[in-house]
């Protein structure tokens, strides 16, 4: 090792930020509000020998922390091997196959050789969210589906570019399969323009700092970053750490899918089993293993946010006993599902096998569904027809610092929810309202954030609504004696008539007729430490704003308040310490509370399905 | 107009209060001269430490024509959330849209962070009342139950009030009558409606830019009262105008009614005042560097016109929708603090010492090594100025910081980790610099650097090798430009006409009218304010897209009236020089027109801000010794210049250190020191013979 760390943390430094003027560059360029609002894309640098990530733009999309290295390590391999065309400088190829390193369909990846000196020195490589990718159900999120082709398109690396030049005889092929074809064209302009803009960019660190010094670096850094994940990876105390996680149904059997992990540390690595997991599964709930792994990474990475993005940080993720669950789907299983829902269920087993060991740094589960309703139909007032999508947060969960989140996006996005002002001008709908989910929050010493309460009306025309939800059976989990955050609950009201789907949180193509209203309430987070122990003024004050009900804060909370106390902003007081409670009183603006009960375990969350 | 020759003839002060010093700067028209005054800033009541800057420049208040004044008042209550108590009235159903915000997070990483909405639960009420996004009334608004949610938050001690309604942008109708209700039964004049400051969709931002306007409003009527009063008592019989964040000023008596268009007037006065030297200077497209302890603010200057936005957040999910001049803030300054991670990597910031207890050079009991102990190991900082701190530290004590935290784990001399420190510095700032830039859609190796602020003149130099930025300018007064920004301030007046259609079909004649009436109407409000103005500039622009995007480009525009091929070629071409596509088979369309109409003030010469009288005849005068400072491992025996005394045609090589009042300038060895006539530096990079 010849390198001074000083130019070790320089070459770093470079290469981020290449990345991140690719992310930039393409969300700036790009059509699809997916992308260019929702930054549901993310560009990176991957090795020329068997496409390990070098580095990745910080403001990607979660979810793609560890894909795209294994989609351009199967694309080496296969040109390797001689079953995808070998590059020439110039070109890109494009590929969605989930099970070639990828996520679902509708998750695009373009690849591009970078050369010096007429050999390919490293790979760029970028995924963006289409809109659209052909398939059952525009958007490509069909419950119901039972093979991947019913989901969509489905493309092996071919060569998109040839030599700086769109094919456009490819082009072509994938304008016949997919919806609103006519506007792709800025997409895929702007996701090669971002790799054209890394090359530039890579060439003036490679011009400055020399060729064989940045070569240097990338494997120097490559070790450096697996030390520093090794160095944190020693808080968590040494033996197995075991959680399940649990997804409602597959869409298509209503049984429940059991993510089962079990987290070991030794001296060398630490070791994620997924064995005992479900098998998998008939709807679109499966896995495609680039997609668990990175799911892995992510979760380790929302608890090590520290540790740089590169496959060195990664490889003393051990990760193993997938085979033969649905965290492992082959072809040609459903896999739509995978990046929204089950990649965050997989984060969710991660957060609770880890929050008892790492106690000041997990926090308890978030709600960690994306909360996909589409609505489909025509609205004859602007002659059109039309996809609305409201992707929808929910509460985070509570931790050593404080409350969590309220609202709060899922757990693999990083993106912004659409105003109702705008969909309301885009699309025929009236919402009814839009507030917190009262009394969603798991119950802690730090309570869990506040999920989404909407309900909105179909104005005009015809509609089909489709859900893939999740956490409709049971609501993130909670930590350390927290109670786990209320339910996702959708409701139709048709006609008059409550309709709820048989699984809870995914139904597909439901008609809807003018009047008619979907409902929907968004899990809550998880709750954090015991909520006997939770300041008598913080409960009281969330009775006070709304939050809980007086009867919650007794049940849950094991707090007491006169009509008075709830009204009355709290003023610090001199609290009892918890160890006397049951009985201590607590005086609280002119009103009283008290605690009621012992310190025995709460009751369990009741699921807040009245006053629906 | 009649007050015109009083302007031309009396005093005009700048002041402007930042969050360490209040800086004043005083000029008088008729014999060029220049005052200044730098005192620290009293934050708990900000008219003080003005008053106090006015007694200091000795001015003389009676014969004082004009005052403009940057305040950082409502930027700090919102920032640490000192607010008036503040009701707003929504639509049924929609009262938690504050506090729901739009489903993000602080950071992509780490699942934790806190979020306290701008007006509490208990105090946003709901009345029945909606309209559809065309505007059609589907339930009329109640008044009886708007009246009783009123006197509702009177009882609950409320003082402002905000109305905040569903599509007000597009039918203002409920907001209005709901208004006229307030006013019959609110005792104060504290009402803000939604619609009024900003009249566009997306309900989460607007509600927070009124929540904002509405629980700053009582504080800033009353320091400005406050102040105009103590001027008064003072016998200041003049205007006093306030900058606002866009870079204009507004009369101290109207300047509370849109109360949050004053957010970021200190960064913004900061910015006109780099518009204003480069424009006297020649130099016209600028990238405005402003360092200070714990942060540094970026800005980009196009046509000597700083670049304005509609759209910034100052701090997590708080956006504030008014024009402002679009300051971006990197997190890296002088107390950024650097440590070995477990990696053995060295890292700078994000982590800041922060003014407490800051830099170990502070001597207020700091121990992490930071980026100000850093320049200070390496000479580039007077280590002798470490005897004036309180604590008593050395430079040994810096030095055997460094070793122990930096040097060892690294291997290097605690000199060497610091030269280390200063280097990963520059190419972070660099970087964040340059996406900054690329984001705005500007190569920053199009612009010269414009460096002010505490430190911004000691990195500058490196930060635009760095960069691949050409030349440096130092301004004469880097410590006091915000000052100056008040004291060139324009009157400004923005306009913005959603009009959303696609090119083929968009009426040009309709637009080139759009285009005019903004004009003229921002013209009728300039004639209106009882100040001077030597010129009106126009400037029109229409914001446009493909038709499918989100983002918008920017395209200028020369006059109201253009044709359509004109106008899709001029998009062409500035897409093509922001993204190197071309799209030729997608509509673009046009989404907004605006206009910004600007008086331009009598300006001051900017060659008074360094008094000839001071100016030594040659460069060996205004020398006062020499250091030793590092540069790349090598002790350069570096000049130091009193940065006052250079003549004023001073041309020397690096390496040398400019010193002046609180601000340091260095220039590394290989770079080019000019001098201009009106007082400005500008250093050449790789100019040195």
């Amino acid at each position: 090792m010849t390198l001074d760390p000083i130019t070790l943390s320089v070459i770093q430094a470079g290469l981020q930020q290449v990345c991140d003027e690719m992310d930039l560059s393409f969300s700036r360029a790009a059509f699809s509000p997916v992308i260019a609002e929702a930054n549901d894309r993310s560009d990176g640098i991957y090795s020329a020998t068997d496409g390990a990530l070098i580095a990745q733009g910080s403001q990607g999309l979660p979810v793609f922390v560890g894909t795209m290295q294994y989609s351009t390590r199967v694309l080496i391999e296969r040109i390797r091997d001689g079953i995808t065309p070998a590059p020439l400088p110039g070109d890109i190829y494009i590929v969605n196959d989930p099970y070639l390193g990828g996520t679902h369909l509708m998750d695009v990846r373009f690849a591009r050789p970078y050369y010096r000196n007429g050999e390919i020195f490293c790979w760029l490589s970028n995924t963006g969210h289409w809109p659209d990718t052909g398939g059952t159900v525009p958007g490509g999120f069909s419950a119901s589906a039972t093979s991947v082709e019913q989901e969509g398109l489905r493309l092996p690396p071919v060569r998109l570019f040839k030599q700086g030049v769109l094919d456009s005889e490819i082009y072509q092929i994938i304008c016949s399969n997919i919806r609103v074809a006519d506007q792709r064209i800025g997409d895929v302009q702007a996701q090669a323009a971002a790799l054209m803009v890394g090359e530039v960019r890579l060439n003036e660190l490679l011009d400055r700092y020399g060729d064989a010094t940045v070569a240097e670096a990338i494997t120097e850094l490559h070790h450096r970053a697996a030390t520093q994940m090794r160095s944190y990876l020693t808080e968590i105390p040494e033996g197995s750490h075991t959680a399940s996680a649990w997804i409602d149904s597959d869409g298509v059997v209503n049984t429940p899918l059991e993510i089962r992990l079990s987290v070991t540390r030794d001296a060398e690595q630490t070791t994620f089993d997924f064995t005992g997991s479900s098998a998998p599964c008939a709807g679109p709930m499966n896995s495609v293993l680039a997609t668990t792994l990175s799911s892995v990474y992510l979760a380790m990475r929302h608890i090590f946010p520290e540790v740089p993005i590169s496959a060195g940080a990664f490889e003393p993720l051990h990760i193993t006993g997938y085979q033969d669950t649905f965290l492992d789907a082959k072809y040609p299983r459903p896999v739509s599902g995978c990046a929204a829902e089950v990649s965050q269920r997989i984060a969710e087993a991660v957060f609770a096998a880890l929050a008892p060991a790492l106690p000041s740094r997990v926090t308890a589960a978030p709600a960690g569904t994306s909360g996909n309703f589409a609505l489909g139909g025509h609205d004859p007032e602007k002659q059109r027809d039309f996809v609305m999508y409201q992707l929808s947060g929910g509460g985070y969960g509570g931790n050593a610092d404080h409350d969590g989140l309220s609202n709060g996006c899922s757990t693999i996005g990083i993106s912004k929810a659409p105003p109702v002002e705008i969909m309301e001008a885009q699309f025929p709908v009236l919402y009814h309202h839009y507030a917190l989910h009262e009394g969603s929050g798991g119950a802690g010493l730090h309570r869990g954030g506040f999920g989404l309460d909407y309900a909105l009306e179909l104005r005009r025309g015809t509609a089909t609504a489709s859900f893939v939800m999740d956490h409709g059976r049971s609501g993130p989990l909670g930590a350390l004696q927290g109670s786990d955050g209320a339910v996702n609950e959708v409701r139709v009201i048709r006609n008059g008539i409550s309709h709820t789907p048989e699984h809870l949180s995914k139904e597909q193509d439901i008609p809807l007729a003018p009047g008619d209203i979907v409902h929907v309430r968004t899990p809550g987070g998880g709750g954090y430490g015991n909520p006997m122990e939770r300041a008598p003024q913080a409960v009281a004050e969330d009775v006070r704003l709304g939050r809980y009900t007086a009867t919650q804060a007794r049940t849950l909370f094991g707090v007491a308040l006169t009509p008075k106390a709830r009204r009355t902003s709290p003023k610090p007081t001199s609290c009892a310490p918890p160890d006397l409670f049951p009985c201590s009183k607590i005086s609280l603006g002119g009103g009283r509370l008290w605690r009621t009960g012992g310190k025995q375990p709460p009751p369990p969350f009741p699921p807040a399905r009245t006053g629906f | 107009m009649a007050a015109d020759a009083d302007m031309m003839t009396g005093q005009i002060i700048g002041v402007d209060v930042g969050g360490t010093f209040t800086d004043l700067i005083l000029m008088d028209p008729a014999t060029g001269a220049v005052r200044l005054a730098k005192v620290p800033s009293t934050l708990d009541d900000q008219s003080r430490g003005v008053m106090m800057a006015v007694e200091e420049a000795e001015a003389d208040l009676p014969a004082t024509a004009l005052i403009v004044h940057g305040t950082t008042t409502t930027t700090n209550a919102v920032l640490e959330r000192k607010l008036a108590r503040t009701g707003m009235i929504t639509t049924k159903g929609f009262r938690d849209v504050l506090e729901l915000g739009r489903r993000t997070r602080p950071q992509a990483y780490g699942m934790k962070g806190e979020f306290i909405p701008l007006i509490p639960r208990d105090l946003r009420l709901e009345v029945p009342e909606r309209m559809d996004a065309e505007g059609r009334v589907i339930t009329p608004l109640d008044e009886d139950a708007l009246a009783e949610a009123a006197r509702k938050l009177l009882d609950m001690g409320c003082t402002s009030v905000v109305v905040h309604f569903l599509h007000s942008y597009r039918n203002p109708g409920h907001e209005q009558r709901a208004g006229e209700v307030l006013r019959a039964l609110w005792p104060n004049s504290y009402i803000t409606l939604g619609h009024a400051l900003l009249s566009e969709s997306r309900e989460y931002e607007r509600g927070v830019t009124a929540a904002v306007n509405a629980s700053v409003q009582p504080i800033l009527d009353r320091y400005v009262q406050n102040l105009a009063g103590s001027l008064a008592e003072g016998g200041y019989a003049g205007e006093l105008l306030v900058m606002n964040g866009n870079g204009g000023m507004v009369s101290a008596s109207r300047v509370a009614e849109e109360a949050a268009r004053t957010v970021m007037s200190g960064p913004a006065s900061g910015v006109m005042a780099a518009a204003f030297t480069g424009r006297a200077a020649g130099i016209t497209e600028l990238l405005t560097y402003d360092m200070g302890g714990t942060s540094t603010d970026v800005a980009l200057i196009r046509g000597a016109q700083p670049a304005v936005s509609n759209e910034i957040e100052i701090e997590y999910a708080m956006p504030i929708h008014v024009p402002m001049v679009d300051v971006r803030t990197v997190g890296a300054g002088g107390g950024s603090i650097a440590r070995v991670n477990a990696a053995g990597l060295l890292e700078v910031g994000p982590e800041s010492a922060g003014a407490t207890p800051g830099p170990i050079c502070y001597g207020r009991g700091g121990t992490e090594p930071t980026i100000s102990d850093a320049n200070l190991l390496l000479g580039r900082l007077d280590p002798s100025r470490l005897k004036s701190v309180e604590g008593g530290i050395t430079l040994e004590q810096v030095r055997e910081i460094f070793a122990e935290k930096l040097g060892h784990p690294l291997g290097l001399t605690p000199e060497e980790a610091a030269e280390a420190v200063i280097r990963l510095a520059n190419v972070k700032m660099a970087g964040a610099i340059r996406m900054v830039s690329v984001s705005l859609g500007a190569d920053p190796r199009d612009f010269a650097l414009f460096a002010f602020g505490g430190a911004g003149p000691l990195h500058a130099a490196a930060l635009a090798r760095e960069l691949g930025v050409p030349r440096v300018l130092v301004p004469a007064r880097p410590g006091i430009t915000n000052a100056l920004g008040c004291l060139v301030a324009d009157l400004r007046h923005d306009f913005t006409q959603t009009l959303a259609t696609p090119l083929d079909v968009l009426d040009m004649d309709r637009l080139a009218a759009t285009l005019t009436a903004q004009a003229s109407e921002g013209r009728r409000l300039i004639a209106r304010e009882k100040v001077a103005v030597t010129e009106t500039r126009t400037l029109h622009s229409v914001d446009m897209q493909f038709i499918g995007q989100t983002h918008l480009l920017r395209v200028t525009l020369d006059a109201p009236e253009i044709t359509r091929e004109a106008l899709q070629k001029a998009f062409e071409a500035v897409y093509w020089t922001r993204f190197r596509v071309r799209l030729d088979t997608i509509r673009a369309a046009v989404v907004n027109a605006n206009t910004s109409v600007i008086g331009t003030r009598a300006s001051l010469d900017p060659a008074t801000l360094i008094p000839a009288a001071g100016r030594l005849p040659t460069l060996a005068a205004a020398c006062r010794g020499t250091r030793p400072v590092l540069f790349e491992g090598t002790a350069w025996d570096t000049p130091l210049y009193q940065r006052d005394q250079l003549p004023a045609d001073a041309a020397f090589d690096g390496p040398a250190i400019l010193e002046q009042m609180d601000t340091t300038t260095l220039v590394p060895p290989g770079d080019r020191v000019t001098t201009d006539a009106i007082g400005n530096i500008l250093i050449e990079i790789g100019g040195a013979a």
